[in-house]
């Protein structure tokens, strides 16, 4: 390591990103039309999964539909692309247990305010349940959990949530947080992640997402905020 | 193994607290040495914008935090309990790479009260011995707040610190803290612009006879230039502070305060990718001869030095002297022993208030620490705590710190966790939200310390540390007081709809909910070796040729964010060292 600081000049640094900024506004949402494609504009159906297999990727599908249902309010999960994001996390460093002291022994059935003791990693966790939630809806109900109508699905997500299904292997609990909390990430992350589709998440609560500078709204609280959202790479929307 | 020539100081960790002490030994003239378990990183290009703006992987996934996977710390509620590991991040975060979580902290910058710094001392004599429980164990630190103020002032000069001063060589000051210590000078900034939810507070804390303050925040309110030469941008209120590194130049941290000028020195050095795993000590025990690390490539490698810095942060300093045999390990059981003793945390409430359409909150415009206002009037021992029946208190927080969707999204109470319903209102809430805190002291316990785990191990094969902690009634008593305070500033701003968080009796400490990274104690300072590890000065009783900087020395947890104190108490301890250690090595403190 020398000791040379490597910080740049910060007005070296503020220009470049001066340069940058209106140079998107400039060109508009169309410029990106590239990016778009491969992420923002593709149908649901578009995008083939790396991690999940025929049966798990449609059980993702159908559950974060009704996670995040379409409505007017605002993009569906699957609109916004959620099952693409939880997918690709798999594969990340986080879906591998990357970021969980994963070292034994576990016990499972500590008191839950002591956290996480399970020994799955998060794509562990997915396979395990998915085929224990699958084969509990074909013992009640014939059918696998994608094959059911909306408001079955409804319920049976209603007790995993509440654990009240018990499940080989995984408290169902668990699953249902860990996959609450993956379809909220994918529907806010930046649309980098293949998540949060033309900001659609962002665009729905009113969050200007990557913008990062108010400087000039500091002075006037309460006034309501203009802008519309962009994303680190620079897309926008209006 | 491989021994490394010989250095006058070597610093283990380089956060706050190791950055501060190399700028000011090294200053002295001393062969100064940083090893620092992490990488390098500095605001450009680490956390550039817009690659920073990214809440999935910093704000989440907690890309600055220390790894999990190859050490945590493990927990359990009760001496009689197995404690199990903290596999992922919930109720605090810990730091890692160079500007530790110096680099990822809010900025919420605050001095103790003068009673805080010798609460045992106070509380008995203003309300008696027996107004503390019996298995508490609260103490002094050894050093009084005349005699640090001149530190605390001289790290918020360090870090720009800005707001407007209460208490000015005793005249108390129109819009400012009145409960705060005497200071010398004002802060180096005028605050931060308030944001809409800080300003809906004030008003309606100032109807109800409180005096609410802008809370110091360093995160710059301009652009300033501090003591070392080192330039801080102006905040524009970005809304990825805590969790992030700052963009901006704006938040103080090593990066922006003290590493510019420290980088540059030659009698200074960092070596980064090095773990240090043990003090070592020479035959007799009574002496430091340097320490133990691995490198990045996985080598050990002896460090000679003739004064060793512990400034890993508070949970790793208590670990780091248990592993290294310094000082006697606390024992619950007798209540003897120092090493472990005295762990505490904080506890805190919290109001979401949902507002109308009509009233825009705009929560993605938000700071760390500036924009909040501050009532302080029920921290410490700044009311009459007699009739209440418990010790101690926090301050209560209106404002935003940033309105990013995945984490800081919330909806009001009763709303299902998911669905249509969820989803609506969602909508209908996010841009009317803001929050009411309040950011509570926990006593020390008996009963509540730390050691080291008999069973899980880090990626090096030693143990990790273990924390023995659940709530006690004191500060059950303590949070529902606040909590009603704050509840009645609540009342008056009029919002449609609140959620609340409070901690009841019955409740244990859980690990899932991010509460606050204050956590203290372990190698507690204090006047008698008996009681505590370190004297006044921060240096081992046991071993004078060792110092402990951090939050590990507070014999208790006070109701502020620790690091304006933590700053002030090394700034202390470093002038004693060049004053007079470094002339005169050997204890500071006669016993
Ligand atoms: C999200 C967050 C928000 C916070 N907000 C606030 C706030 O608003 N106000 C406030 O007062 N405080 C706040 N804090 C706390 C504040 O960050 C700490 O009090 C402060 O950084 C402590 O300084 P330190 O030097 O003790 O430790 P750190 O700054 O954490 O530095 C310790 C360094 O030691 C290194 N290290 C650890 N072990 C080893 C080893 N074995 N070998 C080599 N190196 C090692 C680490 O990698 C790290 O770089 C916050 C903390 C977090 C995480």
């Amino acid at each position: 390591m020398s000791n040379q600081p490597r910080s740049p000049s910060r007005r070296g640094f503020l220009r470049q990103s001066l340069a940058i900024a209106p140079a998107v506004g400039l060109l508009g949402t169309s410029a990106f039309a590239p990016t778009q494609h491969a992420t923002a504009a593709a149908q649901p159906s578009a995008y083939a999964p790396r991690y999940f297999t025929a049966p798990e990727w449609e059980f993702l599908q159908a559950a974060v539909d009704r996670l995040i249902p379409a409505n007017e309010d605002g993009p569906g999960a699957l609109e916004a692309g959620v099952p693409e994001f939880i997918d690709r996390e798999m594969e990340a460093a986080y879906g591998h247990g990357g970021f969980w002291y994963m070292q034994g022994p576990f016990v499972p059935d500590t008191p839950s305010t002591l956290g996480y003791q399970l020994r799955f990693t998060p794509r562990d966790l997915y396979r395990t349940a998915i085929a224990a939630i699958d084969d509990w809806c074909r013992k009640q109900h014939d059918k696998d959990f994608p094959a059911l109508a909306p408001e079955v699905r409804d319920e049976v997500l209603h007790q995993l949530e509440k654990g009240g299904i018990t499940l080989e292997q995984v408290p169902a609990a668990t699953f249902f947080a860990q996959l609450l909390q993956n379809t909220k990430e994918g529907y806010f992350a930046d649309p980098m992640y293949g998540g949060n589709r033309q900001m659609g998440g962002w665009k729905m609560i009113g969050f200007p997402g990557a913008r990062a500078d108010y400087a000039d709204w500091i002075e006037q609280p309460g006034k309501v905020y203009p802008l519309g959202p962009v994303s680190i790479r620079g897309e926008r929307q209006s | 193994m491989i021994r490394m020539k010989p250095v006058d100081v070597v610093i283990v960790g380089f956060g706050w607290t190791g950055a501060i002490m190399g700028m000011e030994l090294s200053e002295a003239g001393v062969e100064v040495l940083a090893l620092e378990r992490g990488n390098y990183q500095d605001t450009s290009p680490d956390w550039a914008y817009p690659g920073i703006a990214d809440e999935l992987a910093y704000g989440i996934r907690g890309k600055l935090f220390q790894p999990l996977a190859r050490e945590t710390i493990t927990i359990r509620h009760a001496v009689s309990d197995t404690a199990v590991p903290y596999r992922q991040y919930g109720s605090f975060l810990l730091g890692n790479n160079v500007g530790g979580a110096g680099t990822h902290w809010n900025g919420q910058h605050y001095r103790p009260s003068p009673e805080d710094l010798e609460f045992r001392s106070h509380i008995a004599k203003r309300y008696g011995e027996k107004f503390m429980p019996a298995d508490m164990q609260i103490q002094d630190y050894g050093v009084g707040y005349d005699e640090l103020e001149p530190f605390l002032d001289q790290f918020e000069y360090v870090c720009g610190t800005s707001g407007r001063a209460g208490n000015l060589n005793g005249a108390i000051q129109q819009g400012g803290n009145p409960f705060e210590g005497v200071r010398k000078r004002a802060y180096p900034n005028p605050p931060v612009a308030d944001t809409q939810g800080a300003r809906l507070f004030a008003d309606a804390a100032r109807a109800l006879g409180h005096q609410p303050f802008p809370q110091p925040a360093s995160n710059a309110s301009q652009p300033y230039t501090n003591p070392y030469g080192a330039r801080l941008g102006p905040c524009n209120l970005c809304g990825y502070c805590e969790r992030f590194g700052c963009y901006m130049y704006a938040k103080a941290t090593p990066q922006t305060t003290i590493l510019p000028v420290l980088m540059r020195r030659k009698n200074f050095t960092l070596r980064t990718g090095s773990h240090v795993t043990r003090i070592n000590l020479d035959a007799g025990g009574k002496r430091a001869t340097g320490v133990t690390y691995v490198d990045a490539q996985g080598k050990e490698i002896e460090q000679p030095a003739e004064l060793v810095i512990v400034a890993a942060f508070q949970m790793h300093n208590v670990r780091l002297m248990l592993l290294s045999g310094i000082g006697k390990p606390y024992d619950p059981a007798t209540g003897a022993g120092v090493i472990g003793k005295n762990y505490a945390y904080q506890m805190m409430s919290s109001i979401g208030l949902f507002f109308d359409k009509d009233t825009a909150i705009n929560p993605f415009i938000g700071a760390g620490a500036g924009g909040s206002q501050i009532v302080d009037d029920f921290n410490s021992d700044h009311f009459d705590h007699g009739p209440l029946g418990f010790i101690g208190g926090g301050y209560i927080i209106g404002g935003q710190t940033g309105g990013r969707p995945i984490q800081q999204l919330a909806v009001p109470p009763g709303t299902p966790a998911w669905g249509a319903a969820w989803k609506r209102a969602a909508k209908d809430s996010y841009l009317h939200t803001t929050f009411v805190g309040t950011h509570g002291s926990v006593m020390a316990y008996r009963d509540r310390y730390l050691d080291l785990d008999p069973t899980y191990k880090d990626a090096f094969g030693q143990p990790l540390l273990r924390i023995t902690f659940d709530w006690h009634d004191n500060e059950y008593k303590m949070t529902r007081y606040l909590t009603e305070r704050a509840q009645e500033i609540v009342a008056r701003m009029k919002p449609r709809t609140t959620s609340q968080t409070l901690r009841k009796p019955g409740d244990h400490y859980d690990t899932r909910q991010y509460q606050t990274t204050h956590t203290t104690g372990g190698v507690i300072q204090g006047n008698d070796p008996a009681t505590s590890a370190l004297n006044r000065f921060q240096q081992s009783w046991d071993v004078p040729n060792v110092f402990v900087t951090g939050a590990s020395a507070f014999p208790q947890n006070l109701g502020y964010n620790p690091t304006g104190l933590i700053g002030g108490l090394t700034y202390w301890s470093a002038k004693a060292i060049r004053e007079t250690y470094l002339k005169h090595p050997g204890p500071l403190v006669q016993t």
